[in-house]
């Protein structure tokens, strides 16, 4: 046993789960998102709504920058706190070697920590950032993650003019920001726990079946998180996955009721809602502001509103490469689940 | 105006054996333009391209095997004319005319617009 | 549980939903039909104004090709794209799709090697297989010695 750490007692349960002695409190969130995300019925949630995805800007993915950027202003207005006073960033999102979040952090100029989760990244900086709060090496910490549909389409399918007719496992990746100030004190629902997550392999290869690709991680996660915390399905007014669309949320619930766990009445996937089925989006949005902006908008006015007192967050990721699937490889996902509970709710 | 339906019925049924074979196979659209451009080359030889040409006027030299077939016929006539060497030279010789108009409108839309996305 | 065992993955499949073949063929039809009637107006417009089956189908395709790569300049080949499937690739307006969006797309990261470099990252393949082929076919008609001039026209 000689050099074995331990843990803080009772921090660590099971073999992926953590436990938050301080319960950081999330204690504002801004979501910035399109057009077509705001024309989904969950438009009124979202704080801003741009009229056309170039905001201004010469390129995507300044435009992308630029509504990061703004995603996370407006988060720390909401919270009464000066950008002075933010000890760590994290931030992630989906463009090679995450340059949105790093020229984001430059604008803010605040200590960085870039993350990389593919479309799992707001539930992975939740849980990085809760780390270091509980952990005692930070006061607050600021989430940040985006995504646009055209720097996504331009970087890992095709160039957004040529004539795609994609599947019906295709997911359209949302353009859309989401920034989330977790804070060691303060008002706003409580980060109590978190469960990280493995890379699983369904052994799918189609960056057109992402859904698919990333079910199993989701069903993991999960399970992982009720058998190390003990808890019941039902302690959750919800579970929130991230992104597995129409397909990727059928096969979750099949895998997930194999091993005996049934929440197909309170299962609600991110990438379903955010878009009317009318808007010709196949099987549903995929993308890191999906989640991000979801939860900042959505599922936080819920949580403050009272109309759920606990939910589990699982993002959901699929990591893959235009170099990766076109050597043919295989697209493994991974899903990162943080638990979030009003501060008043029973415990 | 039978012209008119013979070369919607032509080319009609090029393409649905083309989103066939796509959507069957599960290749990349790229793959099943490469599948067909090389068929309609073979087709070509075989004196079987022309035949769809003389039933399907533009229905047959408006999908992408036409390409294929277009570079045979240069060849062919190339190599009739200057010998082995137009096996390497008459292809795009016939092409010529096609590629260029691609490669400049490409540009020129280029400078002229913006993606949507 | 890294990689599944191969009854998971055979439960997913079965959790996937099957292509609308039927619909994307009748549509690529109709779209690629007509496709191929503008064409053929285009290409009887040149043979009436007296050029020869070679020259007027040259013709034709290059007017095609132009009027390809305008509707995706306009930003409207995409979504024939979307409903007609291989009815908008495989036509050539489609080639000058490919060859165009790529164009205005990466005319962020500049003419020479924005544009320049990736004008053909999605036609390529088609530009260097037909080649490839049509040079295989050609060796192959020479050897059978069937090259003659005057024993094939179009």
């Amino acid at each position: 046993m000689a050099g074995t750490l331990a843990a803080a007692p009772g921090l660590r349960l099971g073999r992926q789960t953590v436990r938050f002695d301080l319960a950081p409190a999330t204690v504002a969130a801004a979501a910035i998102v399109g057009p077509r995300e705001g024309k989904g019925p969950l438009g009124d949630y979202f704080d801003v709504v741009k009229d056309d995805e170039l905001v201004g800007e010469k390129s995507w993915e300044r435009a992308e920058a630029r509504m990061l950027a703004e995603a996370c202003r407006l988060t720390l207005r909401k919270a009464g706190t000066r950008v002075e006073h933010v000890d760590f960033l994290i931030a992630g999102d989906l463009l090679n070697q995450i340059t949105c979040s790093s020229f984001v952090a430059r604008e803010l100029n605040l200590p960085f920590l870039g993350i990389f989760g593919a479309c799992s990244t707001l539930a992975e900086g939740m849980t990085v950032a809760a780390m270091t709060i509980d952990g005692g090496y930070a006061q607050n910490a600021l989430v940040a993650v985006s995504s646009h549909h055209c720097t996504a389409e331009r970087q890992y399918r095709m160039p957004t003019e040529f004539a795609t007719q994609p599947p019906p496992t295709a997911q359209w990746t949302v353009t859309g920001a989401g920034a989330v100030l977790l804070a060691a004190r303060g008002d706003g629902p409580a980060l109590t726990m978190a469960t990280v997550g493995k890379v699983i392999d369904s052994g799918l290869k189609d960056p057109q079946n992402l859904g698919a690709a990333m079910a199993p991680a989701a069903a993991d996660t999960i399970l992982q998180h009720f058998q190390d915390s003990g808890r019941e399905p039902d302690y959750y007014d919800m579970v929130v996955t991230g992104d597995l669309a129409d397909v990727g949320r059928k096969i979750a619930l099949v895998l997930l009721e194999r091993e005996g766990i049934a929440i197909e009445d309170r299962l609600f996937d991110c990438g379903s809602n955010i878009y009317d089925p009318d808007q010709g989006v196949d099987a549903g949005a995929s993308g890191c502001g999906c989640s991000a902006a979801v939860f900042a908008g959505y599922l936080m006015n819920g949580l403050l509103t009272g109309r759920y007192r606990r939910i589990l967050l699982v993002g959901t990721g699929a990591l893959f490469s235009p170099t990766s699937y076109q050597q043919g490889e295989t697209i493994p996902g991974i899903a990162h689940a943080v638990a979030l509970e009003a501060q008043d709710a029973p415990g | 105006m039978s012209e008119l339906l013979l070369a919607f019925a032509v080319g009609g049924a090029m393409c649905l054996l083309a989103q066939l074979v796509l959507d069957i196979s599960r290749l990349t659209p790229a793959h099943v333009m490469v599948i067909f451009v090389s068929l309609g080359a073979v087709a070509s030889g075989i004196g079987l391209y022309e035949r769809f040409v003389e039933l399907g006027g533009a229905g047959a030299l408006i999908p992408l095997p036409a390409f294929g077939h277009a570079l045979v016929q240069g060849i062919v006539e190339e190599v009739g004319r200057e010998g082995p060497v137009g096996l390497l030279t008459g292809g795009l010789r016939m092409v010529a005319l096609g590629l260029t108009v691609a490669v400049l409108s490409g540009l020129a839309m280029a400078l002229l617009f913006d993606p949507r996305g | 549980m890294g990689a599944l065992e191969g009854d998971t993955r055979e439960l997913i499949r079965r959790h996937l939903p099957a292509r609308p073949v039927l619909g994307n063929a009748v549509r690529a039809f109709l779209v690629g039909g007509s496709i191929s009637v503008v064409g053929q107006v285009i290409l009887s417009f040149f043979e009436n104004r007296g050029l020869a089956r070679a020259e007027a189908g040259s013709a034709a395709a290059a007017t095609m090709i132009f009027l390809g790569s305008v509707l995706t300049g306009l930003g409207v080949y995409d979504r024939l794209g979307r409903q007609g499937g291989m009815g908008a690739f495989l036509p050539i307006t489609g080639f000058a799709n490919a060859v165009t969006a790529p164009a205005m797309e990466f005319k962020r990261e500049g003419f020479v090697l924005g544009v320049g470099a990736r004008l053909f990252t999605v036609a390529g393949p088609v530009i260097v297989y037909a080649l490839a082929s049509s040079l295989l076919v050609g060796i192959v008609l020479w050897m059978l010695g069937m090259t003659d001039p005057g024993v094939r026209g179009i």
